[in-house]
């Protein structure tokens, strides 16, 4: 369950984002997770539930957007099929990861005071 | 609130971050590859489940290249000190992480339980990780190398199931190979088509601790590790990676 590690890091870099900013108040994260992130997207949920109160994101939405795995010949640019080993089957030459990695904090909606 | 022109008000911005999450523990897992670095020491990441014979092939490690590899090691566990006690009965200095419940080793708990722990004179420093199939695969530890020992009767479709963590593997050792006359069922060719569906540069070694089947083919593979980073080493100063060594 290193899902509530990850919420702690997150809520982080909302709190040094949101006073960077002088913000009052967060409505809603946006995060990315990869397929291959190693992250579960309903524990991730689970976990923010129980750690964002009492945080700047007590009342903030978390919107998870589930980014799939896709791999591809760096060379060739041929997509690999799902589930296929993953070898270009023009050049043989070893996959690359295009996305489906990523565990990254995208934006966040904040409440600032107009100057 | 002022009436002319709305300042004072609150108004709700979007703002672009675009940041890796896990990115304080990227920046001390940074750090801990320039101290790995700046000490000529080859560090790795042993992973694999509870029971898949990570300890075990430190101990086989040791008694066959223990004169000619300075080997240390730091071992997490959740509440003990048991295979702390064993790598150090086995001639290999260690030291044990204790994480009470947390499932992993992050690259901050490293980083301070080697504040404790010289690791000057280390040729290879084994970083063995908490066993678990899942969360250590995230958190990069400062380490040179991803090695992931998965026993031969925890199944073949382990890669599969795991994909982040075989994703990162630079090396899978097939441990307890020496249990396969009783399990005809198993194949070790299973294993490597499964890793070859997740890894793009499947390595798969077939190891045993007991009868030393494999031992000589995974020191080859750490002695060309090591004569790789011993090669960025004795590059010109400015053609190395960029070391930017603060506390």
């Amino acid at each position: 369950m290193h899902e509530y590690s990850i919420v702690q890091a997150l809520i982080g870099l909302v709190e040094a984002e949101a006073h960077k900013r002088n913000a009052t108040a967060v409505h809603t994260l946006r995060v990315g997770l990869g397929e291959l992130s190693g992250v579960e997207p309903s524990l991730l949920a689970t976990a923010y539930e129980t750690f964002r109160e009492c945080t700047i994101c007590a009342g903030a939405n978390l919107d998870l957007r589930a980014i799939p795995a896709q791999w591809a010949c760096p060379r060739c640019k041929l997509p690999i099929v799902r589930g296929a080993p993953l070898q270009c089957t023009n050049c043989g030459g070893p996959a690359r990861l295009v996305h489906g990695d990523e565990l990254v904090l995208e934006s966040i909606e904040m409440e600032v005071t107009k100057r | 609130m002022c009436e002319d022109c709305g300042c004072g008000d609150a108004e709700v911005v979007p703002v672009e971050v675009q940041q890796r999450i896990l990115v304080q523990n990227d920046r001390v897992a940074q750090h801990n590859r320039e101290h790995f670095f700046e000490r000529g020491v080859l560090a790795l990441n042993l992973m694999g489940s509870p029971g898949s014979g990570k300890t075990a092939l430190l101990e086989a490690t040791a008694r066959l290249a223990g004169s000619r590899l300075r080997l240390g090691a730091v071992s997490g566990d959740l509440a003990t000190d048991h295979d702390g006690a064993r790598l150090r009965k086995a001639g290999i200095p260690a030291l044990t992480i204790t994480t009470g419940t947390a499932c992993h080793l992050d690259a901050r708990l490293v980083h301070d339980a080697l504040h404790d722990f010289p690791i000057d004179g280390f040729d290879v420093f084994v970083i063995e990780n908490v066993g678990n199939l899942v969360c250590p695969a995230i958190y990069d530890l400062g380490q040179a190398a991803n090695v992931v020992a998965l026993s031969v009767t925890e199944g073949e479709d382990k890669p599969l199931k795991y994909p982040a963590m075989f994703r990162a593997a630079d090396l899978v050792l097939l441990t307890k190979v020496d249990l396969l006359p009783a399990l005809p069922e198993v194949r070790i060719e299973a294993f490597a088509e499964a890793l070859a569906r997740v890894n793009p540069v499947p390595r798969i070694l077939p190891v045993s601790s007991r009868t030393m089947e494999g031992m000589s083919q995974w020191l080859a593979w750490l002695d060309a590790l090591r004569a790789a980073s011993r090669a960025v080493e004795s590059r010109p100063l400015e053609s190395r990676p960029v070391v930017t060594h603060a506390h």
